[in-house]
């Protein structure tokens, strides 16, 4: 009896989640089968569900259409930049504030945690243009990036991780002769790869995913994002061929897509512990 | 603890340097300029005083952006806590499956608000669209989603929601982790008022981590919901989708009004101040667990 009300239950369970699974990511598979469809097979009403067969053709004009090779360039520059610059600046710092001393610490780690839940790239787009425009940074990488070569969540990720390594290590390598540089880069390091790792992911996807930013910084067009492309698709298609916008919207975001499952468990990992230990 | 203070503070340059320059400066930079006028052309700027907030309050675009904003963060903050808390206890259930259904789920999370803008611009595209279509065969209901009132709204809170959702499961099913085990067992024991149980056994002990969600979800749909609604809506129609990120953008490069811009700058700060303040004061007072 008891044994069966537990099946039941599990029964239930399981429809529930396949039922929210499959709302979850229906407008992510929809998006991929619409590209698949030739022009006459998406105007089609009832819509289908699925394509008759593997047509490229929306591809290959979503990726003429707005240059999606440049787009995907300079994206790709833009991420790896901002990701490689966040993990220097944010090793440096955080070792700092893990493993010295000095006068001024707790203010300037205070300076550093006000900005934690500042999303600058937002808040701030008026003065920064500004900042940009008078720097002569407007259709530049340098705008798509320094702004955000450093973090405060970086910071504390790298520190917090620093902390949980035993403090012996370090006065054996300090008692060997070592300099801080060299503890850093010789121990501390390779005994953070996986956190580096999961940190780098965070980093790629939040900069890959910009918007705004790269929308106000940008006015030619070989010097835009892919997210920016992704509009660009939507408006310039007078006719709206959502195949061609949704192969062009799926080439977008494959890249993230496919590093969140390749890893899904590290990226969730690193994410949780970049917000709940600051 | 090293006391080398040289090579703490030569660690630090970088970060700084950054922060400085793109955070602290462009702040008070802003605060300057929201006490000044720019002509649009040239460099001559004039000194108005409170003009631009004055002003600012009496446009009746901007006081429907401060409703529209509140509406919009008080339904795609409460749908999107409430939906993921009820997601993560069923993926923190012992059944066949949850880790394959948990990639589903998390998926949207990969992806960026602008990519979730035009997702759903195409579902509930009238012609095209999928849901569109099942909810007129379910529902005979067809209406223009993205261009009337009040449907574009909603549209545009819905995608927001969807592409949120994976945030807060993750962390509330990190926070069940913590919880012991037979207290969720006795909480889920299904008879007469389970739901209750369970608001009054778990709830309590994930209430540092709603907290943190809840402020991490009004700034994801203060701020980040940006690129949905440019994509979906570009905040019409007549402005019921224009929150106050979008508004700032309308005045400062539709419009080039940067006074004004300036003026609403000052006041999201002041906003996201308010905010860290909150979280830091209240937040840390209410950690339950660890």
């Amino acid at each position: 009896m008891h044994k069966k009300h537990k099946t039941r239950d599990i029964i239930i369970k399981e429809i529930l989640l396949i039922f929210i699974s499959v709302i979850m990511i229906a407008p992510i598979i929809l998006a991929i089968t619409m590209s698949f469809q030739t022009r006459s097979e998406v105007f089609s009403f009832p819509p289908k569900f699925l394509p008759k067969s593997l047509y490229l053709g929306n591809f290959l004009t979503a990726i003429k259409r707005v240059d999606m090779v440049r787009l995907m360039w300079n994206s790709t520059v833009m991420a790896v930049v901002i990701t490689v610059g966040k993990l220097i600046t944010g090793v440096l710092a955080g070792y700092a504030f893990s493993n010295f001393r000095f006068p001024g610490k707790n203010l300037l780690f205070m300076i550093l945690f006000f900005t934690l839940f500042l999303p600058a790239e937002m808040v701030m787009i008026v003065p920064l243009f500004l900042i940009m425009k008078k720097l002569h940074w407007i259709n530049t990488y340098f705008a798509l990036t320094v702004p955000f070569l450093a973090s405060a969540t970086n910071t504390f990720l790298m520190r917090q991780h620093f902390l949980t390594i035993p403090k012996e290590l370090e006065d054996a390598a300090t008692i060997d002769g070592a300099t801080p540089i060299q503890y850093l880069v010789k121990i501390l390091l390779p005994l953070s790869l996986p956190m580096l790792g999961g940190a780098a992911i965070i980093n790629f996807v939040y900069a890959w995913n910009m918007y705004l930013w790269p929308l106000i910084v940008t006015t030619q067009d070989r010097m835009k994002t892919v997210q920016v492309g992704v509009k660009m698709l939507f408006i310039s298609d007078a006719a709206k061929n959502w195949g061609v916008i949704m192969a062009g919207t799926v080439l977008v975001a494959i890249p993230t897509l496919v590093v969140f499952f390749l890893i899904q468990n590290l990226f969730i990992k690193s994410l949780v512990r970049s917000g709940m230990k600051g | 603890m090293r006391k080398n203070y040289s090579i703490a503070y030569i660690l630090l340059i970088p970060t700084f340097i950054i922060i400085i320059s793109f955070i602290y400066y462009p702040a008070f930079y802003t605060f300057k300029l929201s006490f000044h006028r720019m002509a649009p052309f040239g460099n001559r700027v004039i000194y108005v005083g409170l003009k631009n907030y004055i002003r600012l309050f009496q446009d009746p675009e901007y006081i429907l952006s401060i409703k529209i904003t509140f509406w919009f963060l008080l339904f795609t903050v409460s749908l999107g806590m409430l939906l993921s808390f009820l997601f993560a206890l069923l993926l923190n259930e012992k059944v066949p499956g949850t880790r394959f259904y948990r990639t589903l789920i998390f998926a949207p999370y990969a992806i960026s608000p602008a990519i979730a803008g035009t997702l759903w611009a195409f579902l509930l595209n009238p012609v095209v669209g999928h849901l569109n279509y099942i909810l007129l065969k379910l529902f005979g209901f067809q209406v223009e989603w993205l261009t009337t009132r009040p449907y574009a709204f909603f549209s545009v809170a819905f995608a927001t929601v969807w592409k949120n959702l994976a945030f807060g499961i993750i962390f509330y099913l990190a926070g069940l982790q913590s919880v012991p085990d037979d207290l969720i067992e006795a909480a889920m024991i299904d008879g007469a008022n389970t739901f209750r149980r369970i608001v009054s056994i778990i709830l309590p002990y994930l209430s540092p981590i709603t907290f943190y969600l809840i402020i991490m979800n009004i700034i994801s749909s203060m701020f980040a919901s940006f690129g949905t609604i440019d994509v979906m809506t570009a905040g019409g129609p007549a402005g019921s989708t224009s929150i106050l990120m979008y508004k700032l953008f309308l005045d400062a490069f539709t419009y080039s009004r940067t006074g004004a811009a300036a003026a609403q700058t000052v006041i999201l700060f002041v906003f996201m101040v308010i905010v860290t303040i909150v979280y830091f004061t209240y937040g840390q007072r209410s950690v339950h667990y660890q």
